[in-house]
C-alpha cells in the first residue's frame, strides 16, 4: 500500500508530462506547440526534483545542528535545465513571429498548403528585404 | 498540501489542452509555472523555485504574450485526428511508469541518488567552499563548467533572437509615450518601486552564497526593472538608456568574464576553472571565484533578457502600428 | 604545465570564446578571421592529442580541479579524437568556404552573429565528443542544438523558417527524452560520470528504471540521428538552410549523434546489454534497412539537389545504424569508417552545391545545365563525390561499403549484404541524375548566364577539393581510417 502511495507522486507527474507531450505532437497551432513543449519540460523537472527529495530533510543550506538535507545535485541540474528550456522557448517564439510575418498564419496545416502551392510553381521563395539600406546603420 | 498542488496542476494542464483561446492558455501556463514553483518549495528546492518563478512564470509568460499579440489570439479548430498522438503518448507514458516501478520511494533518505556523490557536497562543502548554500557550491564550483555551458546557452539564445528578429531601432519608437496610455498612478508607483527592484536584484546577486539567489535570478530581476520602466514610461525609453548595441557587447563581456576566470587558472598552471589559482587561502579563493563567475552570469542574463524583450517589443511596434513589413 | 596538458579544454574553449569576441569586434572580416583561427587551432590541437592517445591511451582532465565524480571530467579516447579530428577539419574548411558564400546568402547585418553562432555550434558539438559527464554532454548538446536551429533559419528561402521550427520542436523533444534518461540513470546510481556509471550499471541491468532510462536515451539520440522514422526534420532543414550551414550540419551534426549512440551503448552501458539483452540489434537493423531503401527511393524523385542529398544522408545513416546493429567488432568498426567517409563525401558535395548556388543562383536540376563548361572544377567535384556515394572502388565510399558487407557476411546475414548492394544500385540512379544534368544536357540558348568559364573563387574551391582529394586518398590509402576505427571498436566493445 505504501508502495503505491510513494509512487503515486511520480505517476501524477508522468501524467502531467504526457499532457504536455500530447499538446506538442497533436496541436496544429505553433504557439500552442511551444506552450506544450514548456509544459512537458516543466513537468520533467518536477520528476527530477522529486528524486532528490529527502523526507524530513532541510533545504540544502547549511544550518548549525542540522544533519539531514535534501540532495542539492538535482537542484543544480534543474536550474541549468530551466534556463536551457527558456532559451529554447524564446528562440522558438522568435521563429514563430517571423513565420507569422511571412505566411500570415501560425497554423501548421495552412503553412503546409501555402508551401505546397509554391512547390507546384517550382520557385524558391525569397523573403523580401524592403529596407536593406537601413540595416547598414548600426 | 502536495496532493492539492498536484491536483491543481492536473486541472491546469487539462484545461490548457482543451481551451482554444491562446491568451487564456498562456495565463494557464503562467499559473502552472507558479504552481510548479510552489511544488518545488514543498520539495525543499528553494533555488529552483525562485528560478522557476522568475524565469518560467515570469519571462516565458511575457514572451508568449508578446508573441500572441502578433500571431493572433485564437487557435483554429484542429482538423487532424488525435489517434496517432494518443498512441505515442500512451506508449511513452507506459514506458515512464514502467521505469518508476523499481524506483525508490519519494523522500527515501537511503535512495541511491542520495548516496555516493551527493554526501560529499552536503558534508564537505561548508568547509571546502566555505559558504552555506550547497546548491551554489555545486553550481558555481564543483560543477562550475556546466554553468559556464549554461551561460553560453543564454548567450546563444540572445544571438539567435538578434539574428531572427533583429534589434535595430525601428524608427517608430515614441519616447515618453507609453504603450498602455498615460497612467499617472502607474508612473508614480513604478518610480517608487524601481530603485527597490534594482536594489533587490543586487541583493539577490550577492546573497546567493547564503540564501536562495545567484546570478540567474538577479539578472532576470534587474532586467525586469528596465522592462517595467519601458512598459510604463514610454516605448523605447529604455532603449535610450541601454542601447541594444551596448547590450549585446555587455552580454559578450559577461560570458567572457566567466571564461576568463577559467583561463586565468590555466595561465597559472592549474586546471580550467580551478579557483585555487585566485588566492592562497583556499576558501577565499572559492569565494572570489564564485563571486566573479556569478557576476558574469548575472551580466549576461540581464543583457540577454533585455535584448530579447527589445527584439520582441520592437517587432510588435512596427507590425501593429504601421502594417509595414519590418526590416530584417 | 604547458599548453599541451590543457589541450583538451583549450580545443573547446578557444572556439567558444571566439563567439563573444566576434560580437565585441562587430566586423564581418574580423569575425571570419577569428572563426578561421579558432577552428585551425582546434584542428592542430586535435592532431596533437591523437598522437598522445595512440601512444599512451585515454586522457582524463578534471575541470575545476575537482576529481570526478564530484567534478566534471573530460575523457578522451580513440573514438572521441576521431570525431574531434573530423569536426575541427570540416569546421576549418567550412569557415574558409563561408567567406563569399555568406555574403551572398545572408543579409549584411547578420553576418557577425552568424559567425558567432557557427562557432558556438562547433564548440557545442566538440564538447559533446569530449565530455565524460552525461549532464555536461546534455548542456553542450543544447548549445549546439540552439545554434543549429538559428543557423538553419537563416536560409534565404522562407521555408527555412518552418524547417528550423520543426527541427526545434523535434530536437527539444529528443533532448528532453535524453534528460529523462539521464534522470533515470541518476535515480538508481547517484552519479553522472560516465566511467562511474559504467562500473555501477552492470549490477543494475535488471532494474526496470535503468531499462526505461536506456530506452529514453536511445530514442532521444535516434531523434538527433535522424533514424527512420524520426528523420522527418532533416530533409527540409538541409535543403533550405544556407549552403555553408547545410554542408556543416550534414558532415557533423548527425555524426556526433552517432558518437553519442556509441558512447552510451558501449561505454556507459556495455556491448552485451545494449545489443544482446535489449533488442536493439534487431531494431537497428530493421530501421536501418527501411531507411536505406525508402530514403534512396525518395531521393531519386527529388528535383532540388540539396533535398536529394539530404535524403541520401538519411539513407547513409541507415547504413551506419545497420552496421551497429550487427553487434560485432567489425560492425562497429565499419560504422565508424562510414561515419568518417560519409562526412567527407557529403561535405564535399554540399560545398560544391554551395559554389554552384553562389555562381548560378540555385541548386535545382535546371540550374545544372552547362555546368561542366561553366564550372568544370566544381562539376568534377560533384561527380567524384557522387561516385564515392555509390561506392566505386578508388573512393572512400567503396571502403565503407566493403567493410559493411564484410561485417554482414561475418554475422551470417547475407541478405543484408545484398541490401547494401541494392542501396548502392539506388544510389547510382540518383547520382546519375545529378551527373547527367551537369554534363550531358546542353545548355539552352535562353540560359541567362554565359557559357564562359566562371569558376568559383579560390576560397571555395580549396575546401571543396581538399575534401574531394581526401575522398580519393582515404579510398586508396585505408590504413589510417581502418586501423583507427578498428582500434576504437575494440576498445569500445572490449573494455575501456
Amino acid at each position: 500500500m505504501s508502495n503505491v502511495a510513494g509512487l503515486f507522486n511520480y505517476w501524477v507527474v508522468i501524467f502531467l508530462m504526457m499532457a504536455g507531450f500530447f499538446v506538442v505532437i497533436s496541436q496544429g497551432n505553433l504557439v500552442k506547440k511551444i506552450i506544450g513543449l514548456s509544459l512537458f519540460q516543466a513537468s520533467a523537472f518536477i520528476l527530477y526534483i522529486s528524486i532528490g527529495h529527502v523526507s524530513g530533510g532541510e533545504v540544502p543550506i547549511y544550518v548549525e545542528g542540522s544533519n539531514l538535507y535534501s540532495n542539492p545535485l538535482p537542484h543544480v541540474l534543474i536550474l541549468t535545465a530551466i534556463v536551457v528550456s527558456v532559451s529554447t522557448t524564446a528562440v522558438g517564439l522568435a521563429i514563430i513571429i517571423r513565420i507569422k510575418e511571412t505566411y500570415n498564419t501560425v497554423e501548421e496545416d495552412e503553412i503546409q498548403i501555402i508551401d505546397n502551392r509554391k512547390d507546384d510553381e517550382d520557385e524558391p521563395v525569397e523573403e523580401e528585404h524592403p529596407a536593406e539600406q537601413k540595416e547598414d546603420q548600426s | 498540501m502536495d496532493i492539492a498542488l498536484l491536483a491543481m496542476l492536473c486541472v491546469t494542464a487539462i484545461a490548457a489542452i482543451r481551451i482554444r483561446d491562446l491568451f487564456a492558455v498562456t495565463m494557464l501556463f503562467g499559473i502552472y509555472s507558479f504552481l510548479t514553483a510552489t511544488f518545488f518549495l514543498s520539495l525543499d528546492a528553494i533555488d529552483v523555485a525562485f528560478t522557476e518563478a522568475a524565469v518560467g512564470a515570469g519571462i516565458t509568460t511575457v514572451l508568449m504574450l508578446a508573441t500572441l499579440r502578433l500571431t493572433g489570439r485564437y487557435e483554429r479548430k484542429p482538423k487532424h485526428n488525435i489517434f496517432i498522438p494518443l498512441i505515442v503518448v500512451s506508449i511513452t507514458g507506459a514506458a515512464l511508469v514502467y521505469g518508476t516501478l523499481d524506483a525508490p520511494l519519494l523522500g527515501d533518505p537511503n535512495a541511491p541518488a542520495q548516496q555516493h556523490v551527493s554526501p560529499r557536497y552536503i558534508e564537505e562543502s561548508p568547509k571546502e567552499i566555505g559558504i552555506p548554500n550547497m546548491v551554489t557550491s555545486v553550481l558555481a564550483s564543483y560543477r562550475g563548467y556546466d554553468t559556464l555551458g549554461e551561460t553560453f546557452v543564454i548567450f546563444c539564445a540572445g544571438l539567435a533572437v538578434i539574428i531572427i528578429l533583429g534589434i535595430q531601432d525601428s524608427g517608430e519608437v515614441h519616447p515618453g509615450r507609453s504603450a498602455i496610455g498615460d497612467q499617472l498612478v502607474l508612473r508614480v508607483v513604478v518610480k517608487v518601486l524601481l530603485p527597490f527592484i534594482l536594489l533587490f536584484a543586487l541583493y539577490v546577486q550577492l546573497h546567493g552564497d547564503y540564501g536562495a539567489g545567484g546570478g540567474f535570478q538577479a539578472g532576470i530581476i534587474f532586467a525586469s526593472g528596465f522592462i517595467l520602466y519601458d512598459l510604463v514610461f514610454g516605448e523605447g525609453d529604455a532603449r535610450l538608456i541601454v542601447p541594444p548595441n551596448f547590450l549585446k557587447r555587455l552580454a559578450a563581456l559577461g560570458v567572457l568574464l566567466y571564461a576568463g576566470v577559467g583561463l586565468y587558472s590555466l595561465f597559472n598552471g592549474k586546471a580550467f576553472l580551478d579557483y585555487s589559482a585566485l588566492s592562497d587561502n583556499p576558501t577565499s579563493a572559492q569565494h572570489i571565484g564564485i563571486f566573479l563567475v556569478e557576476l558574469g552570469v548575472g551580466i549576461t542574463v540581464f543583457s540577454v533578457a533585455l535584448t530579447i524583450f527589445f527584439a520582441f517589443s520592437g517587432r510588435a511596434q512596427i507590425t501593429v502600428k504601421t502594417d509595414r513589413r519590418p526590416p530584417l | 604545465m604547458s599548453v599541451v596538458d590543457h589541450l583538451p579544454i583549450l580545443i573547446i574553449i578557444i572556439p567558444l570564446i571566439a563567439a563573444p569576441l566576434c560580437v565585441l569586434f562587430d566586423s564581418a572580416k574580423v569575425s571570419w578571421l577569428l572563426a578561421l583561427a579558432a577552428c585551425i587551432f582546434s584542428f592542430i590541437g586535435s592532431i596533437k592529442l591523437l598522437n598522445t592517445i595512440t601512444a599512451s591511451g585515454p586522457i582524463s582532465y578534471s575541470l575545476g580541479g575537482w576529481q570526478p565524480p564530484w567534478g566534471i571530467e573530460y575523457r578522451l579516447d580513440l573514438l572521441s579524437i576521431i570525431l574531434l579530428l573530423l569536426l575541427t577539419s570540416i569546421a576549418s574548411l567550412v569557415v574558409l568556404f563561408a567567406r563569399y558564400s555568406v555574403e551572398q546568402e545572408i543579409s549584411k547585418n547578420r553576418i557577425v552573429p552568424f559567425y558567432a553562432t557557427l562557432l558556438l555550434a562547433i564548440a557545442g558539438l566538440s564538447g559533446i565528443c569530449i565530455s565524460g559527464d552525461v549532464f555536461n554532454l546534455f548542456v553542450f548538446l543544447e548549445i549546439s542544438s540552439i545554434a543549429s536551429y538559428t543557423l538553419i533559419s537563416l536560409g534565404k528561402d522562407r521555408r527555412a523558417l518552418n524547417a528550423a521550427f520543426k527541427y526545434l520542436v523535434m530536437g527539444t523533444i529528443g533532448a528532453t527524452f535524453i534528460l529523462i534518461g539521464i534522470g533515470f540513470l541518476y535515480m538508481q546510481t547517484g552519479t553522472l560520470n560516465m566511467q562511474d556509471l559504467s562500473e555501477r550499471l552492470p549490477s543494475l541491468y535488471d532494474n526496470r528504471t535503468i531499462r526505461a532510462g536506456f530506452a529514453f536515451l536511445t530514442v532521444g539520440i535516434c531523434l538527433k540521428l535522424a533514424l527512420f522514422p524520426l528523420h522527418l526534420w532533416l530533409p527540409n532543414a538541409y535543403a533550405y538552410a544556407p549552403s555553408v550551414v547545410s554542408a556543416f550540419l550534414a558532415a557533423t551534426a548527425t555524426k556526433v549523434a552517432v558518437y553519442m549512440l556509441l558512447r552510451f551503448l558501449l561505454t556507459v552501458f556495455d556491448f552485451n546489454f545494449s545489443l544482446n539483452t535489449m533488442p536493439l540489434d534487431v531494431i537497428l537493423i530493421a530501421l536501418g534497412s527501411v531507411a536505406i531503401v525508402s530514403s534512396s527511393l525518395v531521393a531519386i524523385f527529388q528535383v532540388n539537389l540539396k533535398r536529394l542529398l539530404a535524403y541520401s544522408s538519411i539513407a547513409q545513416l541507415g547504413y551506419i545504424s545497420l552496421s551497429i546493429g550487427l553487434a560485432s567488432k567489425l560492425g562497429i568498426a565499419s560504422a565508424i569508417i562510414h561515419l568518417f567517409n560519409h562526412a567527407l563525401m557529403k561535405g564535399a558535395l554540399f560545398l560544391a552545391l554551395g559554389a554552384m548556388i553562389y555562381k548560378v543562383g540555385g541548386a535545382e536540376l535546371k540550374h545544372c545545365q552547362g555546368m561542366l563548361k561553366r564550372m568544370p572544377l566544381t562539376s568534377l567535384a560533384i561527380i567524384i563525390g557522387g561516385l564515392s556515394l555509390i561506392g566505386i572502388p578508388g573512393t572512400a565510399g567503396f571502403i565503407s561499403k566493403w567493410y559493411m558487407i564484410n561485417a554482414s557476411l561475418e554475422a551470417g546475414l547475407w541478405p543484408l549484404a545484398l541490401l547494401i548492394l541494392f542501396g548502392s544500385l539506388l544510389a547510382i540512379i540518383y547520382v546519375w541524375k545529378m551527373v547527367e544534368a551537369i554534363t550531358l544536357q546542353p545548355s539552352t540558348s535562353t540560359a541567362t548566364a554565359p557559357l564562359t568559364r566562371d569558376e568559383a573563387p579560390l576560397t571555395m574551391l580549396v575546401p571543396i577539393w581538399a575534401l574531394v582529394i581526401a575522398n580519393i586518398y582515404y579510398g586508396i590509402n585505408t590504413e589510417l581510417t581502418v586501423s583507427l576505427a578498428q582500434r576504437a571498436a575494440n576498445i569500445l566493445v572490449g573494455g575501456y
